[in-house]
């Protein structure tokens, strides 16, 4: 086993009892980076974050330094918008940095800011979250009285003001033009792209960044240690660090820092310093490798590099960061049900392919659970999958705005032609595809062949 | 039917300085009106309404769409358990069905007593600390249903109201920004270039 000894970044606070305190913070090297980036030009910050090649760490794993990049020349205002609203099925790292170490979220808010020329922050944090919601007011008033964050910042021309916004309850907001739509006031539902790209037309219509929790975070360590020496972390397109949090059938779930690229997915679900491996005498059945949204992955993926150009190519994701396993106990109907109810209570309603497929996948699921199943409901459930998202392929088609329809193909997908047998059981007919199913991670099971 | 304080009232005044744009306080105003009558009533959306210049109609469209936005009082205490798929595959459902039985209602319902709402929730994430509940938006990690039981009989005698304010109570802590240390928003059609970006960008071409 590979498991890389390289020292954490972003949770290096969370076993401090004081961590989340300003006294806490300084002692620890607190807001060292953000002097080191006021020392220099925005424009050489924006270049240490690209040197770093940090991956945007919410879900879609985008460049974070070409994301500021993106911003129209000489438009303003400008906004920074913290996406705290985590909410994507097994995923906890988040609530965890804003909880433990919220200072080093607000010093990834300000050099972020500095850099890209933005004049006002919004930090956006889910609305169930009531302790990270005290933390991050307590560190901000804090702040403020320190002189890090308001007017004329440690004595500079940078003058920045942080505000605090909670959410109310709608796993869409994770969703940035939904999110931005939100922090205006309105229902969170997602903008078309075009022209509602962030950075071009975002809050109020001017340009806007929105990051994750996760990827300001590591900005105060790459501005104190250099991008180079993040970008010598992990491997192909993942560099640096990443917090994956293991759930589900482990013998120790949490929430670990590892080495990207390096570290694989037998290591952290098995090595006894992450996950500890499965309960006496049990078997993999299956696992989920980036949330709920992801296809899920099998035995034979187990050796496949945490690394997100590695796992595009089997068919899934790393996506938020979220590995859920399921061991051979698992009722995987009911896994698979349980998923789809949630993108069909979650669909904002917007597109009709996502507001109507997803009720009524979960409808169907659900008769088939009860034992009313009926034989053509196999090829019912992927013609509808096929419906949201063409071709049932990975990366998902999309006839909707947002990702969030498609997302509830995955699941379907993965459990259908892996599992067919146990749903046949239940529901009858061949549990033959009348759609083509291309996504590479949609695997039957080694000994089957496909189609027979 | 309750309108704001007036305590309130200055407060939801601050509030609406914070943003360049006063609809922005929109949910940040629904969560201080639920958080005074632990629900959001009809005249606290209309006064929501006159203090940041939309429709009462445009107010309710937006607290619709939130599920933690209540139109009608809950039970003081809201036990959201999750059932998602962390926490189905330890234990989430039979630990709901346990609270059903043990409060007497399906979830979705509130106590004849009011003491108690039971929700059915999609994931909070805690999903290392399966099987996780949340009473008023405050965890509770790996509950049995022993566990579950005891936080029960807590509640029920209001013993822990240290840790677990009443429903509509969300932080504590509130964000103050110091007028002589605010930057001052950012509003659109007003703000000019950065001064730390112009100076950069003219020690560079000079």
């Amino acid at each position: 086993m590979t498991v890389s000894d390289a020292p954490p970044i972003v949770s290096t606070r969370f076993a401090l009892d004081n961590g989340h305190t300003l006294t806490g913070y300084l002692a620890t090297g607190g807001y060292e980076g953000l002097r080191a980036a006021l020392a220099i030009s925005p424009t050489a910050v924006g270049e240490e974050v690209k040197a770093a090649s940090l991956l945007g760490r919410g879900g879609a794993g985008f460049p974070a330094g070409t994301k500021w990049g993106f911003c129209p020349p000489g438009v303003w205002p400008r906004y920074l918008v913290v996406n705290g609203d985590e909410s994507e099925p097994g995923t906890y790292k988040d609530r965890l940095l804003m909880e433990k170490d919220p200072h080093q979220l607000i010093e990834g808010v300000l050099i972020a800011s500095y850099a890209i020329g933005a004049a006002q922050a919004f930090l956006y944090v889910r609305g169930e979250m009531a302790l990270a919601q005290e933390r991050i007011a307590q560190a901000l008033n804090d702040a403020y009285a320190a002189g890090y964050i308001g007017k004329n910042i440690l004595g500079t021309d940078f003058s920045l003001d942080v505000v605090l916004h909670w959410g109310a309850g709608a796993y869409i907001v994770g969703e940035e033009t939904a999110l931005i739509e939100s922090l205006e006031g309105n229902r969170g539902m997602p903008r078309l792209k075009p022209p509602f790209f962030p950075a071009a037309k975002g809050l109020y219509l001017q340009p806007t960044v929105v990051n994750n929790v996760e990827t300001l975070a590591n900005l105060p360590w790459i501005m104190t240690n250099g991008g180079a020496r993040f970008a010598e972390l992990g491997a192909e397109t993942s560099r640096g660090m990443r917090l994956f949090a293991v759930s589900g059938h482990v013998v120790k779930p949490g929430v670990y820092e590892v080495e990207f690229g390096v570290t694989t997915f037998r290591d952290l679900i098995f090595d006894p310093a992450y996950g500890g491996g499965l309960g006496d005498g049990r078997s993999l059945k299956a696992f989920i490798p980036g949330g709920a949204s992801a296809p899920w992955f099998y035995d034979e993926h187990l050796d496949l590099p945490l690394e997100a150009g590695a796992v595009g190519a089997a068919g899934s994701m790393l996506g938020s960061g979220a590995i859920v396993v399921m061991d051979n106990t698992t009722d995987v109907v009911k896994a698979c049900w349980r998923v789809v109810r949630f993108f069909a209570r979650e669909s904002c309603g917007k597109c009709t392919p996502c507001r109507e497929g997803t009720s009524w996948l979960e409808k169907v699921l659900r008769r088939i659970l009860d034992g009313e199943g009926r034989p053509d409901d196999i090829a019912l459930l992927l013609d509808v999958c096929d419906n949201i998202s063409p071709g049932i392929a990975w990366p998902p088609k999309q006839t909707t705005i947002c990702p969030l329809g498609p997302s509830a193909v995955s699941p379907i997908a993965s459990a259908l032609v892996r599992f067919r047998d146990e749903f046949v059981a239940l529901c009858g007919g061949t549990g033959e595809s009348p759609v083509a199913i291309t996504g590479k991670a949609y695997l039957p099971k080694p000994n089957e062949v496909a189609g027979v | 039917m309750p309108r704001f304080t007036a305590d309130n009232t200055i407060l939801a005044h601050e509030i609406i300085t914070r943003y360049p744009r006063p609809k922005s306080a929109l949910i940040p105003l629904l969560h201080l009106a639920q958080e005074q009558d632990g629900y959001v009533a009809d005249d606290a959306m209309e006064h929501i309404a006159e203090l940041i210049g939309v429709t009462a109609a445009e107010v309710l469209g937006t607290c619709s769409f939130y599920e933690m936005f209540k139109l009608a009082p809950v039970g003081e205490y809201l036990v959201n358990v999750c059932t998602n798929i962390s926490c189905l595959l330890v234990g989430g459902e039979e630990l709901l069905h346990h609270i059903e039985t043990r409060l007497g209602i399906k979830s979705g319902h509130t106590t004849e007593d009011g003491k108690f709402t039971v929700e059915d929730v999609e994931c909070i994430a805690a999903c290392t600390e399966a099987p996780c509940l949340q009473v008023n938006y405050r965890y509770f990690s790996r509950v049995t249903p022993e566990a579950a039981d005891a936080l029960i009989d807590d509640l029920l005698h209001d013993r822990r109201l240290d840790e677990i304010p009443k429903h509509g109570v969300l932080a504590r802590t509130r964000q103050q920004i110091p007028a002589a240390t605010r930057a001052g928003n950012a509003v659109p059609g007003e703000a000019e270039e950065p001064v730390w970006i112009r100076r950069a960008r003219a020690e560079v071409s000079p």
